[in-house]
């Protein structure tokens, strides 16, 4: 009965001119202290992000220090997740390996938010012949899974950490052009942009105020699950040898070390994969409650 | 249907040619001078000036594209640096395993999925429904490599009930040792596909024909199988084809887990020993594989689904 009654009363057109933007607060509460599981999230992508920018002070051992006497020791009071082939400690591995995570996982979303972005808006906005290339090629890539893609790249460029980056950002750029174009294309029809228009405002000064502030909302979204993309795609490179290069700790490399030498111990395989299994998990529950609340009616 | 055909054909003939460029522009200009490259700082020139003139780098570049493109199209890799061994030689011993691979897991990740998305809609907010939520997080964010090593680890290296690599002979031992790499991706997938069944599912299940089945006093099974999810399937085809090539990807870090042959490490292999024909070739095939796949995807689609055929 009283959904009836909502449904029935008309929506005072002031009401919604008046109603205030949801401040970065409230999203926050919303995203992330709604639920438990969030909860959880945040607290472990934290102390992600804590042991990644603490690890000289955190990590007990030198992570590239070798040891013939301490080779492929089990977990111990002393090395707690034990040492690998070469005696290095793999709990100092594993808590300089975040960083890498880290970096790749903020740098590279980031990146291509901002070269996929330019190119969306771009063809979003002018549409045209700029509009059908871009199109194209946006289609052209998507076509490939991004891991795919980025394994093609490296397999080219060779890896470093420049080109991992490259990597990742090519890999990762045409979701965020194709998701940027139609939020454009939306906003493009909506009466403030004519008003803008019709008022003579100049064209970069509409896509800087109307634009970009009305479709940073997905983008802010896709950033934040790509962001667990990007690490898992970080490490998947760094297992099949064309991400970060050992002796660099990499989670993904650890894993592969490990494998190697996985007669002897196994602790390495099951330190690494936890790691990411367990950050990427926390990051995408954040994501995707983070994409329902921006966007209700493509969640669930 | 024909025509339909022809004209996806010729839709995917730019992609092919914008691959192809770009594997050519990646290999021929981006790391500077591909025999110092591919050879190495301590090359000495007598060795550099060999190696230019034996992949035709002297040539001008519009020459060295048609070359390339003659060579994809009429199937010449040229042979390996390091081996000397014809590249399609390489490939042709290898892309059996692949794609061997790619579609046991495929098969296992449909038979696994689609009941677990069916059980899930079928019991919507309740026990079922909440574990498939959490299989298709989880299944999201483990990687295939530490699943597969995980897998490498208890049934063959401690339990021993699979070979440890290799790929074996005949029928039953090739399925034998493709067994646990398959179910690697295949459990991965599941959780995809699982959670996409699910979707599908419900949105179909709400339709006038549902209810229609129901009214008529099909059994629950019967609507659910025959009236609900022969509908989904439409939906799920693409999911399908996305699945293809997402295993098709997993397969290069699986293949290494395993040390089973195949494409993925052939290429992953080239990459350390900076064998560019084998790259060049790797490359060409992973993309010509992708493009068949998406085209056949939307050949089913066309089949499933008169409509996609008349509107195009």
């Amino acid at each position: 009965m009283t959904e009836l009654v909502a449904v029935a009363k008309p929506h005072p057109v002031e009401d919604v001119a008046l109603q205030p933007e949801p401040g970065i607060r409230d999203l926050v509460a919303a995203v992330i202290f709604a639920r438990t599981s969030t909860i959880i999230a945040a607290i472990v992508v934290l102390l992600f992000v804590l042991v990644a920018v603490f690890a000289p002070v955190l990590a007990p051992y030198d992570p590239l220090k070798q040891s013939f006497v301490k080779i492929n020791q089990l977990p111990s009071t002393e090395h707690w997740l034990g040492t690998d082939a070469f005696g290095r400690d793999v709990l100092s591995r594993m808590i300089w390996g975040s960083r890498n995570s880290l970096i790749f996982g903020l740098l590279s979303p980031i990146l291509a938010a901002l070269v996929g972005g330019t190119l969306g808006v771009t063809a979003g906005y002018f549409g045209g012949i700029v509009d059908r290339i871009v199109t194209r090629i946006i289609d052209m890539l998507m076509a490939f899974p991004e891991l795919l893609l980025a394994i093609l790249i490296a397999a080219a460029l060779g890896g470093s950490f420049w080109n991992i980056v490259v990597v990742l950002t090519v890999a990762f750029t045409p979701g965020f052009a194709r998701v940027s174009r139609a939020s454009t294309l939306a906003v493009k029809e909506e009466p403030y942009v004519e008003a803008a228009i019709a008022a003579g405002v100049r064209t970069p000064v509409i896509l800087f105020r109307h634009v970009v502030p009305n479709i940073a909302a997905p983008i802010v979204a896709l950033v934040t699950l790509w962001t667990a993309s990007a690490i898992r795609l970080e490490a998947t490179l760094s297992f099949l040898g064309i991400g970060t290069r050992p002796p660099q700790p990499s989670w993904g490399n650890i894993i592969r070390e490990g494998l190697n030498n996985m007669f002897a111990t196994s602790w390495p395989i099951y330190a690494g994969g936890l790691a990411i299994t367990i950050v990427v998990l926390a990051i995408s529950l954040i994501g995707d409650r983070l994409r329902d609340v921006l966007d209700p009616e493509t969640g669930q | 249907m024909a025509k339909y055909l022809a004209i996806r054909l010729l839709d995917a003939m730019p992609t092919i040619v914008l691959v192809l460029t770009l594997v050519f522009i990646a290999m021929r200009i981006l790391p500077g001078d591909p025999a110092l490259a591919a050879l190495g700082d301590m090359a000495l020139p007598e060795q550099l000036a060999m190696y230019r003139e034996r992949m035709g780098l002297n040539d001008p570049l519009w020459l060295q594209y048609i070359n390339f493109v003659k060579g994809v199209v009429t199937l010449d890799f040229g042979t390996s640096l390091i081996t000397d061994v014809p590249v399609i030689q390489l490939l042709k011993n290898n892309i059996t395993h692949t794609i061997e691979l790619t579609v046991v897991a495929v098969l296992m990740g449909l038979v696994l999925g689609i009941p677990l998305g069916v059980l899930a809609a079928t019991n919507r907010d309740r026990a079922p429904d909440s574990a498939m939520r959490v299989y298709a997080l989880v299944g999201y964010a483990i990687p295939d490599f530490y699943l597969g090593a995980i897998l490498l680890i208890v049934f063959s290296l401690n339990l021993g009930w699979f070979p440890i690599n290799g790929v074996g002979e005949g029928f039953w031992d090739r399925m034998h040792h493709v067994f646990l790499p398959a179910l690697t991706l295949a459990l991965l997938k599941s959780a995809f596909l699982g959670r996409l069944t699910r979707t599908s599912l419900l949105e179909v299940m709400g339709r006038d024909y549902i209810r229609t089945a129901r009214a008529k006093g099909a059994r629950e099974r019967r609507v659910v199988y025959r009236h609900g999810l022969r509908n989904a399937m439409l939906p799920l085809s693409t999911g399908i084809g996305l699945s293809i090539l997402a295993t098709l990807s997993g397969s290069v870090a699986v293949e290494l887990v395993f040390n089973r042959p195949g494409i993925g490490r052939l290429l992953v292999t080239a990459i350390h020993e900076r064998d560019y024909p084998i790259i060049q070739a790797g490359v060409v095939v992973f993309a010509a594989l992708v493009v068949l796949v998406n085209l056949m995807v939307d050949l089913v689609y066309a089949l499933v689904d008169p409509r996609v055929r008349v509107s195009s």
